[in-house]
């Protein structure tokens, strides 16, 4: 698998830490619910199709990047730099 | 108190020869690490450029020349190797002496470019890593930076304590080239 950092361009995966999904960038307020806590914290989807996580490209550039990519067909559909993301959503 | 000796982190290492290549450390001078504060990208550029003669590498790319150099060195950071920083760049730039932290070699020859091929996962052929371009990447396990200073050479940086590993991966690669090339 190869994957695109907006920094460094195309690489190969072995550059690549993968972290988990994408949600870490959308973390509760300190003061919401249990309810919307644990569902931070521990509940995840697992689809079979799309999905957005976070990767670090911790061989390169140290960039924190949002892969999207399908678990069914292999393909990266996107590569962008979390900060960006982050700041885009705030 | 103890007399303390300076060694260099490839002391009793290089330089070493294989085939048509080299690998030799480099003397890199100091080393400080430029982190530019958010929206001071371009008031860092310039100040670098006023105190130092370069200005701030854009990403994958190294700027100046041999003795004074300014290598872009990850997502919002680049080394200045060589000079001493000016301590007025530190308004603008986070800045962190890192002098000895990094082990520098330089291999040079003919066949350098097929020495990384067996090592980085990363083309670094002239047609596609021209001089003054630089990558961080890895050379098997370990992180590096490598930079094309000039036709068939390449400066290499790794972490200080993994010398040994450096110059152990390179000098392997180095031989390999060299058998076959014989062949």
């Amino acid at each position: 698998m190869r994957l695109t950092c907006p920094n460094c361009g195309e690489r190969d995966r072995r550059e690549f830490y993968y972290v988990g999904d994408a949600v870490a960038l959308q973390r509760p307020d300190a003061d919401a619910s249990d309810v919307v806590w644990d569902d931070y914290v521990h509940n995840r989807d697992n689809p079979a199709g799309v999905t957005r996580d976070l990767w670090y490209h911790e061989g390169g550039c140290g960039a924190w990047i949002v892969v999207t990519r399908n678990t069914v067909t292999h393909e990266v559909l996107g590569c962008e730099l979390a900060s960006k993301v982050k700041e885009a959503s705030a | 108190m103890a007399d303390l000796i300076a060694e260099t982190p490839c002391a009793g290492l290089l330089p070493v020869k294989a085939g048509g290549v080299t690998l030799s450390e480099v003397d890199a001078g100091a080393m400080t690490s430029l982190a530019p504060f958010k929206g001071q990208e371009k008031a860092l550029s310039g100040a670098l450029k006023a105190a130092h003669g370069m200005t701030f590498p854009a990403a994958n790319r190294a700027t100046g020349k041999g003795g004074a150099r300014a290598i872009w060195f990850g997502q919002g950071q680049a080394m200045l190797i060589g000079p001493e920083c000016d301590a007025a760049l530190g308004s603008l730039a986070a800045i962190t002496d890192q002098s000895d932290a990094w082990a520098v070699v330089r291999l040079d020859g003919a066949g350098a470019e097929d020495v990384l091929a067996r090592l980085a996962p990363v083309d670094l052929r002239v047609a596609a890593f021209k001089r003054g371009h630089t990558a961080r990447t890895m050379m098997q396990h370990l992180m590096v930076s490598i930079t094309r200073v000039g036709d068939n050479a390449f400066q290499i940086m790794a972490f200080r304590s993994m010398a040994v590993t450096l110059v152990h991966e390179l000098e392997t690669a180095m031989k390999g080239v060299a058998a076959r090339g014989a062949g």
